[in-house]
């Protein structure tokens, strides 16, 4: 049998949210560049036309999406990275965590971002 | 019946000349992606400036004075900032096209032309970009 000389488990649960939220980013980032860059203009943003956008829940609801799948997809691929160069015991574990913490402060910061433009969590 | 090869260590870097496609693929693929992870904790600092200017009065709102417009505005005023977003969008692309040959390989479409597949990410990564710059340098001037 061959040998693995990759340090990824494959088959695994965090494998498989990789690709899943692969997936999702390739449709939602290329739709977030093409309305930020090609229909609205970034010379031409404002305050009040995030806002309208974010009052919007199907859209508050798709930034929060990409939001949380960002991260994770991001700093998953970072620990990945850093596993595959050698990272082992106790500072995995704290780099581990350490990612973890940042991920949280992300997601909690960008979440009281998106509620600042959107006035609160919108309802319609 | 399956082999067993000694590749040596692929971290290691300073064998880069005996690089192939695939390894350069490899390579790109966790260099865009840590520029990737660094402009998203750069992004939401910087649109984080739209939660003071949520307590703006309304005429400063319309006026485009508050705070997060202004930062947005000085910035996007720069030409530097324009040409890194140039880069930023390569780098997305590149991302996005060879992560989904990637997926496609994990799925078992076209391991064997995983080659011509990476080369056909950069072109296109090339081409988009380069069809983007007016788009991205408009209004700079």
């Amino acid at each position: 049998m061959a040998e693995r000389y990759s340090s990824f488990q494959s088959g695994g649960r965090m494998w498989l949210l990789q690709r899943v939220t692969a997936a999702f980013l390739l449709v939602v980032l290329a739709f977030h560049f093409f309305l930020l860059h090609f229909v609205h203009h970034a010379d031409e943003v404002s305050f009040l036309a995030s806002s309208a956008r974010m009052e919007t829940l199907s859209y508050y609801s798709l930034m929060i999406l990409f939001l949380v799948t960002a991260t994770f997809h991001g700093v998953n691929g970072v620990y990945n990275a850093l596993v595959n160069q050698g990272l082992t015991g106790t500072k995995r574990t704290v780099i581990k965590w350490t990612l973890v913490a940042a991920s949280a402060v992300l997601v909690f910061q960008g979440i009281r971002t998106a509620n600042a433009w959107a006035g609160g969590f919108p309802l319609l | 019946m399956s082999q067993s090869y000694n590749r040596g260590l692929i971290e290691d870097f300073s064998r880069w000349r005996e690089f192939e496609a695939g390894m350069w693929a490899w390579i790109f693929h966790k260099f865009t992606g840590w520029v990737l992870i660094g402009y998203l904790f750069t992004h939401i600092a910087v649109l984080s400036t739209g939660i003071p200017a949520a307590g703006a009065s309304e005429a400063v709102l319309m006026a485009g004075e508050d705070v997060y417009t202004q930062t947005i505005v000085s910035l996007e005023g720069l030409l530097l900032v324009r040409i890194l977003e140039v880069g930023l969008l390569a780098v997305a692309v590149f991302h996005m096209l060879n992560g989904a040959r990637l997926l496609l390989v994990d799925l078992g479409v076209g391991l064997d032309a995983q080659d011509k597949s990476f080369y056909a990410s950069l072109i296109l990564t090339g081409a988009i970009t380069v069809a983007s710059v007016p788009t991205f340098i408009g209004g700079a001037f």
